[in-house]
């Protein structure tokens, strides 16, 4: 049975409620090879194909740029570079510090110097090869190392702080100090970054753009070219994939699509090859991780000062925001007294890093759950209760660093639930055993919960907007800002319509995000899709629904609270009404039966002056156990068993959900193991195709991986249909993985010296841990 | 000599008169024939984004296997039958089995590299379909999911059997014949200008190996392609021109592999998967190392005497080949000369083999009594990925005593490499912990590895001295040491 609180009684069914699992609303076409991304739209006749020339420096001068040979260059319709833009050169989400083409300094390898576009991508890659272009070098700072030493910042260093972190420290019991390492990643994505823009009439341009954020890619487009956003549309029916790397970034490439359209009057299309795209765009950031923890006998933390230095690349882009949400999980789950979180956000000649899936709190979270383990491995306890004393209480410790009262905490009982159902203590006992018996493969095991906060950090961002349209035959055209990358949005908006309507989900049209439908949008980000644009729709609908209930009262004559919406008719006291009917005969009586719909945030506010606040509506809460077994002799590891608990509040498709947690949690697992960046010494990087760069394989899987919904989920606030977000939190469940792996390393050393091993902990990153754990326990 | 290209898709023939010959299958599907389905994701055939099926006809019968499209020249399609992401839907519009498990399973997400995953499963499907999940990891390793973790995809793996159809004999009968009517007796010669360019271009596909030879001498400046799995990346990531190419694998008799009584010949056109089972019969872990190289599309494609050919210092099969004591067969007109295949790699990219000449076949020897036999392979992951380390031993060890060493490492130099002073080390001794210490030692004057992308120097030497440390752990103690393969060999 279904307690739908908010919208009434228990209903009969309709196909695609919420609540239930209801299949992606384009898997049929993803099977068939049907589902249209935007280098299968067909190809106009004078279609023009773009290739970016790249900085080959990560830090000069260029003295001299000779492009007259690329111009002569066969099937060449246009060069641009900096001087041929019209508007402004510049495309950062508001700091105004990405160029889209560099103007007499580049500042990193990859970065965009000029573009060509020819008849096709062939001829516009050879004819950029005939480019002569010098460069006076100047020093160049890649890494964190080189840019704290040389101060290199984007922004001012920030501190988030409660309590009197650093008295606590000195009145503390025992101190633990050090510092270790989290590499980056790359987004991966399997669509690489796209535009096709098509001329229009005024000199207007119509971009269909793969991108999370069609309304910046809008502005943007409109800022480079000079022109107000009403001459640019952005249009995007689906993404191969998003993760934050289609954020900010493909403005760049729309805006050199739209250059080249604008002022050829032909089509244009630019797809970056895979190298190229992994070489010119900016990923996760890579984070230094300094710690100074004070605890007592019980492994409780009594004082934290906190270090977080992170590699943000050339400009701005979203690092700020990226950085704060590193320090608002520097404390997952746990209260840790006073406490005291520095970040450095470091200015690089590496690519702009910028949004990727978890947003920063991928990082600060796995800082505290290392030194956690550390923490209980020192005290010669079972990590699990060293948590259990530090976990947020419900009256009292329940203030976090920002100063936000954890009013939803349910992280003890998802821990004490997945450690009973995945026999947590029993199995780490039996490790402890098998590997006393047991000399070159190890194994290891670990639990860690996940808290994460949703809802844009930047307040302003947390608004939606959708368009609902039903048509006389009682068919429903839906729109909304968010953007599909796979995450099964539309379909959840869908359904949210679809109950709202009280009508099969089939009847409702699924349309492309654009622009022109609904204005002002924020990015589809911050795991916040359905939380805004299911409730914008549902506004639509309501509204809508609202008239129609007002037109059949009084058509009728009955009172409004008798006319019921159930299973695809409207019920007028006993009268049986088709949807389909009533919708007919209201636009006969002239009822307007469309509608936008808008939604904002209630409850948050934030003074980034002082870092403190309430950035988030609620917290998302899932827990997760690893079981690794590690070969001692080569770093080499498996990870065999896998069990999830997570909360997806009242989820709104169980299924979808499940999904995202599988792919977050696998994906995070890649980030904390095989995913490596390697850059040489002059900032090149050298991993840039899946050849060199790996992301987890199938049968990286674990066997076993028991994936369960907290069944008693219901958020707290009242979002929609009580429903959580999903995209992010489940990608931090992995640091048990890069956890269980530490405790496998600490096996080799019979369990005397624990490591704090860097991440990605590559078979290489194993050994050498392994190695020094080793070397360490002999003495 | 014929010029045109001619093959099966959708049970129409295609015929090609002189098409470009390094365009790729996935660009001629998705920008000439607007089958857009198969998707680009990273045109190295790393991803399986662009998977489609090849049905060949092999005694009678038509044998379905999943390639990569993106690095799979057009030319080569010549006789086959092409099946993509198009091909399976019911004419009614009902989804395949295949495809149905795949919805049924929320398999897709995103669904960019979903048609991918469709094709190879749908290879399975039609080779007998799922032995399990670890069939279907394999089946998989090449293809890449960022978006589901891969769950649901094993799932419909398993599930598709429940929808397995009929087969229509008549449709069936209908494809062979008409793959049997593409059957090639003469040479394929393509030519061709560039468009861009004006050079001429030159495609040569002769179907026996006298017709290989000449050719081979009348253009010894020519490329050989195989699988193209590694030529074909020349053309899509380095963007070089290939003016003249042959490709070897239209001649029969180089795809043969028999066993005599004293060895195992393989000729150079024999895909992996063709090899596959036979070198494991007699080497386990060298049918190990060869699954795991690449994927099943790319051990599809490509070819042990490519991957000899071409002499990567990172290629897994040739240290597994020399451990074994391999030899090679190479032909120039209508002379062979055979070499110890170690003997062939003289430095970097560079190989014992002349102008006109070219890789005839490779013989193994079936092991020796006594023969112990073990190769490592250790790279990030496990499946479709390079080794940073690569090391096999084949020990002949009798009463105790080391009578024979061949220890041969991929990834310690510039190329293939046995190591001499570990060999001398354990050879005529006593097989103990001492000698193999000693053996450990000597490995760090056979070698100087560099960093790379892939390890660091240290952790090469590291990770190779741990693996002769292995090899004699498992041939001596009843320890597990194995992650992944045959784990019960841990305890042999």
């Amino acid at each position: 049975m279904r307690n739908t609180s908010s919208s009434g009684p228990v209903l009969s069914e309709i196909k695609g409620a919420v609540h239930k699992e209801l299949r992606h609303d384009s898997a049929h076409k993803h099977v068939s090879g049907e589902a249209v991304y935007i280098d299968d739209m067909p190809e106009p006749k004078d279609l023009l194909h773009i290739y970016v020339a790249m900085s080959e420096k990560a830090h000069a001068r260029v003295t001299a740029m000779d492009l007259s040979a690329v111009r002569k260059a066969r099937g060449v319709a246009l060069v641009i570079s900096a001087e041929d833009i019209p508007g402004h050169n510049d495309v950062s989400p508001f700091a105004g510090d990405d160029p889209l083409f560099a103007d007499g300094l580049v500042e990193y390898i990859g970065q965009p110097i000029f573009a060509v576009a020819a008849t096709s991508i062939a001829a516009a890659r050879a004819a950029a090869s005939l480019a002569a272009v010098d460069y006076d070098e100047l020093s160049a700072l890649t890494t964190i190392d080189a840019a704290m030493a040389a101060e290199s910042a984007i922004e001012p260093a920030q501190t988030m702080a409660q309590g009197d972190a650093r008295a606590a420290l000195e009145k503390a019991k025992y101190r633990l100090k050090g510092s270790f390492r989290i590499g980056g990643q790359d987004h991966f994505y399997l669509e690489g970054q796209i535009a096709f823009a098509a001329p229009q009439e005024d000199g207007d341009v119509h971009v269909f753009s793969s991108t999370q954020h069609p309304s910046e890619v809008q502005h943007l487009v409109a800022h480079v070219l000079g022109k107000p956003t009403n001459a640019v549309t952005v249009e995007v029916r689906r993404m191969g994939g998003g993760f934050g790397g289609k954020e900010t970034h493909p403005a760049m490439f729309a805006a050199m699509a739209a250059l080249v359209a604008v002022k050829t009057g032909r089509p244009a299309k630019l797809r970056l090859d895979r190298d190229d795209d992994m070489i010119m765009t900016g990923k996760r950031h890579d984070f230094r991780y300094g710690y100074d923890i004070g605890y007592d006998d019980d492994g409780r933390i009594t004082g934290a000062a906190i270090e977080l230095a992170s590699r943000c690349g050339r400009s701005t882009d979203l690092s700020p925001a990226i950085n704060d949400r590193a320090m608002f999980h520097a404390d997952n789950c746990y209260y840790l007294g006073d406490i005291e979180i520095t970040s450095h956000r470091l200015k690089t000649h590496t690519a702009s890093n910028t949004a990727f899936r978890g947003f920063g709190g991928p990082q600060g979270m796995l800082g505290i759950e290392h030194v956690i383990e550390q923490i209980a491995h020192a005290l010669g306890k079972d990590p699990i209760d060293v948590r259990r004393a530090n976990l947020y209480g419900t009256d009292g410790r329940n203030t976090t660093p920002f100063g936000m009262v954890v009013e939803d905490n349910i992280a003890p009982e998802l821990i004490d639930m997945l450690a009973e159902s995945a026999g947590y203590q029993a199995r780490r006992l039996a490790i402890r055993e098998f590997n006393k018996t047991s000399p070159y493969l190890k194994k290891g095991i670990a639990l860690t919960p996940v808290k994460f906060g949703i809802s844009f950090t930047t307040t302003h961002l947390n608004q939606a907007g959708a368009l609902v349209h039903v048509y006389a035959d009682g068919s429903v055209h839906l729109n909304h800002g968010g953007t599909e990358m796979g995450q099964g949005l539309f379909v959840k908006v869908a359904q949210v319509v679809a109950e709202e309507f009280q009508i099969d989900v089939d009847h409702i049209k699924i349309t492309a995000t654009t622009t022109a439908k609904v204005p002002n949008t924020s990015a589809t980000a911050a795991s916040s899709g359905s939380d805004l644009n299911g409730m914008a729709a549902l506004d639509a609908a309501r509204r809508i629904k609202a008239r129609l209930v007002d037109f059949a009262a009084n058509k009728y004559d009955c009172p409004k609270d008798r006319v019921t919406f159930r299973n695809n008719n409207v019920y007028v006291e006993n009268r049986e009404i088709p949807f389909a009917q009533l919708t007919r005969e209201a636009y006969l009586g002239r009822v307007s039966l469309s509608s936008t719909g808008f939604y904002k945030t209630p409850k948050i506010h934030y003074d980034r002056s002082k870092h403190k606040g309430r950035p988030f509506l609620y917290f998302c809460y899932g827990a997760a156990v690893s079981e690794v077994t590690v070969d001692t002799l080569t770093g080499e590891y498996k990870v065999e068993r896998v069990d999830i608990l997570h909360d997806t509040g009242r989820s709104l498709n169980p299924a979808i959900d499940k999904g995202q947690i599988e792919g977050g949690f696998i994906q995070g697992m890649g980030w904390l193991t095989t995913e490596e960046l390697v850059y040489d010494e002059s900032g090149r990087l050298r991993t840039h195709a899946p050849s060199t760069y790996k992301i987890p394989a199938c049968s990286d899987r674990p066997e076993q991986f028991n994936i369960e919904l907290y069944a008693k989920g219901r958020n707290v606030e009242a979002t929609i249909h009580r429903s959580k977000a999903v995209g992010e939190p489940p990608f931090m469940l992995a640091n048990s993985v890069f956890l269980a792996l530490a405790d496998a390393v600490c096996a080799a050393s019979d369990y005397k010296v624990r490591v704090m091993m860097n991440a990605p902990a590559t078979p290489e990153e194993v050994l050498k841990a392994v190695v020094t754990a080793k070397g360490k326990a002999r003495g | 000599m014929t010029e045109t290209v001619r093959f099966l898709l959708d049970g129409e023939y295609y015929e090609l008169t002189n098409p470009d010959p390094t365009t790729t299958v996935l660009n001629f599907l998705r920008y000439e024939l607007a089958r857009t389905g198969t998707k680009e994701g990273c045109a190295e055939g790393d991803c399986g984004a662009c998977t489609v099926v090849l049905g060949e006809l092999i005694d009678g019968r038509i044998r379905c296997r999943a390639v990569n499209a993106c690095i799979l020249f057009v030319p080569t399609l010549d006789g086959k039958e092409l099946i993509t992401v198009e091909s399976l839907r019911a004419k009614d519009g009902t989804l395949h089995p295949v495809q149905q498990a795949l919805v049924d399973t929320h398999g897709s997400q995103c669904g960019f590299c979903t048609p991918g995953f469709v094709m190879s499963l749908y290879a399975l499907y039609e080779e007998g379909g799922a032995r399990g999940r670890a069939h279907i990891n394999d089946a998989l390793a090449g293809n890449l999911c960022r978006c589901t973790g891969y769950g649901p995809i094993v799932e419909a793996g398993l599930r598709m059997e429940e929808m397995r159809l009929p087969v229509d004999a008549g449709v069936l009968k209908d494809r062979v014949d008409a793959l049997r009517s593409l059957k090639r007796h003469d040479t394929l010669k393509l030519s061709v200008k560039d468009k861009l360019t004006g050079t001429h271009k030159y495609y040569f596909a002769p179907v026996t190996i006298d017709g290989l030879a000449d050719i081979s001498l009348a253009y010894p400046d020519a490329t050989y392609l195989a699988g193209g799995t590694d030529v074909g990346l020349w053309v899509t990531k380095q963007h070089r021109e290939l003016a003249q190419i042959i490709y070897i694998g239209d001649v029969e008799e180089l795809k043969h592999i028999q066993v005599t009584d004293r060895s195992v010949e393989i000729g150079a056109g024999a895909s992996f998967t063709d090899a596959i089972d036979v070198l494991a019969r007699y080497y386990g872990d060298m049918g190990e190392i060869i699954r795991r190289i690449g994927s099943v599309q790319i051990r599809n494609s490509g070819t042990l005497g490519g991957n000899i050919a071409n002499g990567s210092p990172i290629g897994d099969s040739m240290p597994a080949l020399i451990a074994a004591g391999a030899t090679l067969t190479l032909r120039m007109g209508s002379l062979e000369r055979t070499m110890p295949l170690e003997d062939y790699f003289i430095d970097y990219g560079k190989q014992d083999l002349q102008p006109g000449e070219f890789v005839a076949r490779i013989s193994v020897p079936l092991p020796p009594e006594h023969s112990r036999y073990r190769a490592y392979k250790v790279s990030k992951r496990f499946d479709q990925d390079i080794s940073a380390v690569c090391a096999c031993f084949g020990f002949e060890i009798k009463a105790g005593v080391m009578e024979g060493a061949r220890i041969a490492y991929g990834g310690m130099t510039a190329t293939p490499k046995r190591a001499a002073m570990a060999e001398r080390a354990l050879v005529g001794r006593a097989w103990t912990m001492d000698n193999m210490e000693a053996a450990v030692a000597a490995l760090a004057e056979d070698f100087a590895p560099i960093s790379d992308m892939r390890a660091s120097a240290d952790y090469r030497m590291m990770a190779a001295q741990n693996l002769l440390r292995k090899a004699f752990i498992e041939l001596d103690a009843e320890a597990e040491t194995r992650l992944v393969g045959d784990r019960e060999l841990g305890h042999a």
